[in-house]
């Protein structure tokens, strides 16, 4: 029997959470705690719209039940910028223009912060592969692919 | 009646072609009584603008106020001869028929007010850019409000590639104006003569006494508003300071945090979240339903009102919940399938729909063409039905207070939405809100007024605001399609190359981009209006993406025959200098006359012409003949539509168009049986990703002469046949269907 509300820690804060254990982890990021940034794509796990990193690693929020992340750390789009200051993939993606309509790029970023987290100087072929997951509709792709480049090639993505 | 819409679409062909192919099937919301076919391309309402001076001010505060008369001379003629005497035109009276507005507030603030909505296009910074250049400010400082019907004056709709052309002329205009008006409240303010007084920064400045005022200090105390004259002076583009550079995205540090707030994230107080429960097929009617259950749930809201079922719950959990435990029975009827599809199209002509077909293009004598051909050609194309699939979905959040309805939507029509709500709720208009967030995109997929509807009908119910965000599902089963295309076309060709015969017939999918650019003095062009089993409209490039397909993958086959170079074969049938320009400027950037030929390996050249925009495209593809992988490695396009405003936006929109159009050149198409969608999920629906994109390339044409045309979709148009000409090249495989490769290709094998 479990009683006990869960707690998520998310962006280094911790919060108990009234939500159902088997609501999806991005309802309750949007709905519940008001972390509007990752998007509802699909809700099927093929566009990487709400993509959040779970202990560091990328994770589609809208396949993952709110219960089986309890107390690990959660970092969403808004977590990525800290005290003010742009990540440097963020920088890059307006540096680069690398993006639209802007719908995907919380997914990409959070994405591309996972991966050079990783793999702080990628390949091409690397940070495609890496990336296939996230759709941009709008067809950005090259532009966010130079964005990814430019921030490893800085300080490889780190502050 | 139809007024300022009429005058749009009469001076514009493209737009009224664009609404000869939007009759619909759709699906019935009979909940509200409401036919939404009827909105898909439907009549603007009137707009009577009939604020007075004071009120005017009293709403924006004091300051100068430029209006743009919407439609100009024509628009001006109509509404004059429409009112009859019956609109009193009183000095204190502004003028009912307003594109756009400027203000320049009493504390100097730029405020520009238009209908016009983001969708991803840019048009937030390039309309502010536009301003910002004539006033002499910074970008920054211009504040836009955007698609907000409370506030703004009445638009027919982002969409046609018009926003860049008119808007940004209109605004141009309203801009250089209010510099005027403000240098001579200068003038009046220092008893000077206005020449020789400068604006710049903000400000007016008189170098010869070394005077200045800001333009706050200058709209302090005034109620000045002024409609613009026909011709204004504009700084020519060659002297263009801010718009003619490159400048980041207004607001852009928004979109890479996750602050900015898209419709689907709206948060309204005691907000409530909705699920539709969906018919079973199109067309199918409810036979009985059995939501006992869902209404038992705490703090569910059910609506069950005609063939519409609806829940509205307090989280998206709840509300997903609640709507499996209703039970709905349906009826449906047997449908066409995408199987035998075209087939289909040619055999059901027109059926049920009530616009008149255009008449056919005729020049010249086919007979005597065809009798002088050397070669004759006679081909069939299609073009598949795709879906726009915007990343956000159809999204709505509704609220009602004190009987007005407020609507938070992602729509490129937001007053056709509003006047849709209206009607549905039997509501004046006025008593109808519409705002417009800066959306998740549209590609022309978002006229419609569904989920404003929806969620506005199940807030009426609830009593409370309700959200409700379209599955991906929904969106790929409820919205409507890019019109699919079955094309015959009969050609006739002298040995050294000359056309001497073009018949062309497009079946259902439309005339945009349906003439040909090629100087032939023998034509017959005609399109032929079919029963679509499935709903449709417009679609990025719309018709044009298949009729150019058809012709250029046609042109390929006819250079081929009589053994011509494909570049070389369209030069000495083009007397287009604009198009002819652009194939040379891709050519040379390509390499095209230095291209090697290898095994597995070819290329591609196609061009065109449509809504203003000149395009040629050039394809390097790779096809690995054992797994049947097609690989586009190089694609490239020349565009060019008049002077640029922004050309790393305008790149941005090329390249953005060539990825669209990978899409549905190689593997897009939505695949349908029995009135369902049968491929509803990005799994089996396949989209260009990462791994698809072939180096891009974007070459800009920069005609500082010409006035700007729009440029969110003619650069799609020469995508498919670029790649396809090239897939021939590499394996003697002539394809002739869009999506070219679904599953690959299969040469040899089968
Ligand atoms: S919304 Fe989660 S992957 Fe698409
Ligand atoms: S920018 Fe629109 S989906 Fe990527």
């Amino acid at each position: 029997m479990r009683t006990a509300a869960i707690e998520l820690v998310v962006n280094g804060t911790r919060r108990a959470i009234a939500s159902e254990g088997e609501a999806s982890l991005l309802s309750v990021l949007r709905d519940e705690i008001g972390l509007t940034g990752a998007k509802y794509g699909c809700g099927e796990g093929q566009c990487g719209a709400c993509t959040v990193l779970i202990d560091g690693v990328p994770r589609r929020s809208c396949i993952t039940k709110v219960w089986s992340v309890a107390g690990k750390a959660i970092t969403t789009i808004e977590g990525i910028e800290r005290d003010g200051a742009l990540h440097p993939l963020q920088e890059a993606f307006l540096v680069e223009d690398a993006l639209q309509c802007g719908y995907c790029t919380s997914g990409m970023i959070v994405s591309g912060v996972g991966l050079l987290k990783t793999n702080p100087h990628p390949s091409d072929a690397e940070i495609l592969e890496f990336m296939e997951g996230n759709i941009c509709r709008c067809g950005t792709y090259p532009r966010i692919l130079a964005a990814i480049r430019r921030a490893a090639a800085g300080n490889g993505g780190v502050r | 009646m139809r007024r300022g819409g009429e005058v749009e679409l009469a001076q514009d062909a493209a737009l009224k072609r664009t609404a000869t192919t939007a009759n619909a099937k759709s699906p019935e919301l009979a909940a509200v009584n409401f036919e939404l076919e009827r909105y898909e391309f439907g009549e603007p309402a009137v707009h009577h603008f009939e604020l007075q001076r004071r009120d005017f001010f009293k709403a924006m505060g004091g300051g100068v106020a430029i209006l743009v008369a919407a439609g100009r001379p024509l628009a001006a003629a109509v509404v004059a001869q429409e009112s009859g005497g019956r609109r009193r035109r009183g000095d204190e009276d502004l003028p009912e028929n307003i594109g756009a507005w400027l203000h320049v507030g009493e504390d100097g603030g730029i405020t520009v007010f238009t209908g016009k909505v983001e969708i991803g296009q840019n048009i937030r910074t390039s309309l502010a850019q536009a301003v910002a250049e004539e006033l002499r400010v910074s970008v920054a400082s211009i504040r836009m409000n955007m698609g907000d019907t409370a506030h703004v004056p009445f638009d027919m709709g982002t969409f046609g590639s018009r926003s860049t052309p008119t808007m940004g002329l209109q605004l141009r205009r309203a801009a250089a104006t209010a510099k005027d008006v403000l240098i001579d409240l200068a003038a009046k303010k220092w008893t000077v003569v206005r020449d020789g007084l400068v604006a710049d920064d903000g400000r007016v400045r008189d170098p010869r006494s070394g005077r200045a005022a800001t333009y706050a200090e200058l709209a302090a105390g005034q109620q000045f508003a002024e409609t613009i004259p026909e011709e204004d002076p504009l700084i020519a583009p060659a002297k263009w300071t801010v718009a003619g550079k490159s400048i980041a995205k207004v607001e852009g540090r928004d979109f890479v945090t996750g602050a900015h707030r898209y419709a689907s994230d709206m948060v309204l107080p005691g907000m409530l979240y909705a699920k539709i429960v969906r018919p079973s097929a199109f067309g199918a009617s409810l036979v009985s339903v059995d939501a006992k259950e869902a209404k038992a749930m705490d703090g569910v809201t059910c609506v069950v009102d005609g063939d519409f079922i609806g829940v509205a719950a307090p989280s998206e959990y709840l509300a997903g919940q609640a709507a499996k435990k209703i039970h709905a029975e349906w009826k449906s009827s047997p449908q066409p399938s995408s199987d035998g599809i075209f087939e289909y199209l040619k055999t059901h002509r027109g059926k049920g729909q009530d616009y008149d077909e255009p008449r056919p293009h005729i020049a010249g004598s086919l007979e005597a063409g065809l009798a002088a051909a050397e070669v004759k050609l006679r081909q069939n194309y299609t073009a598949a039905y795709i879906a726009h699939s915007p990343l956000e979905p159809r999204a709505a959040a509704a609220e009602w207070k004190d009987g007005a309805l407020t609507v938070w939507t992602g729509t490129q029509r937001p007053f056709a939405v509003r006047d849709a709500l209206a009607e549905a709720f039997h509501l004046s208009a006025d008593r109808v809100r519409v705002l417009v967030p800066d959306m998740g995109s549209g590609y022309g997929g978002k006229h419609t007024p569904e989920s404003a509807i929806e969620a506005a009908r199940l807030a009426k119910a609830a009593g409370k605001p309700v959200k409700l965000v379209w599955s991906r599902e929904e969106e790929f089963t409820w919205a409507y399609f890019r019109p699919a295309a079955l094309i015959e076309i009969s050609s006739g060709v002298s040995r050294d190359g000359r056309i001497t015969a073009w018949e062309f017939h497009n079946y259902n999918s439309g005339t945009s981009g349906i003439e040909t650019p090629y100087d032939i003095s023998n034509q017959r062009i005609e399109f032929h209006g079919s029963d679509s089993p499935l709903r449709q409209g417009s679609y990025r490039g719309l018709a044009a993406t298949a009729n150019h397909f058809a012709r250029e993958t046609h042109m390929d086959e006819l250079a081929r025959a009589v053994t011509m170079d494909a570049l070389e074969f369209r030069r000495r049938n083009l007397k287009d200098a604009r198009l002819l320009a652009v194939l040379e400027a891709a050519a040379k950037a390509f390499g095209w006359s230095e291209r090697k030929k290898e095994d597995g390996r070819g290329f591609g050249i196609a061009g065109g012409t449509e809504k203003g925009g000149y395009v040629a495209a050039c394809a390097d593809v790779r096809v690995d003949r054992a797994s049947g992988e097609v690989k586009v490695e190089r694609l490239l396009s020349a565009f060019e539509c008049g002077a640029i405003v922004n050309p790393e936006h305008l790149s941005n929109q090329v390249e953005g168009a060539m990825v669209m159009g990978l899409g549905g050149a190689l593997f897009e198409a939505i695949a349908f049986a029995d009135g369902r969608i049968t491929n509803p999920h990005f799994a089996q629906y396949r989209v260009p990703r990462f791994s698809d994109m072939p180096k891009t390339e974007s070459v800009l044409v920069d005609r500082k002469d010409l006035p700007s045309a729009g440029a969110g979709e003619t650069p799609i148009v020469g995508v498919a046949p670029a790649i396809g000409n090239a897939i021939f090249d590499a394996t003697g495989v002539r394809l002739r269907a869009m999506p070219l490769v679904p599953d690959g290709l299969h040469v040899g094998k089968s």
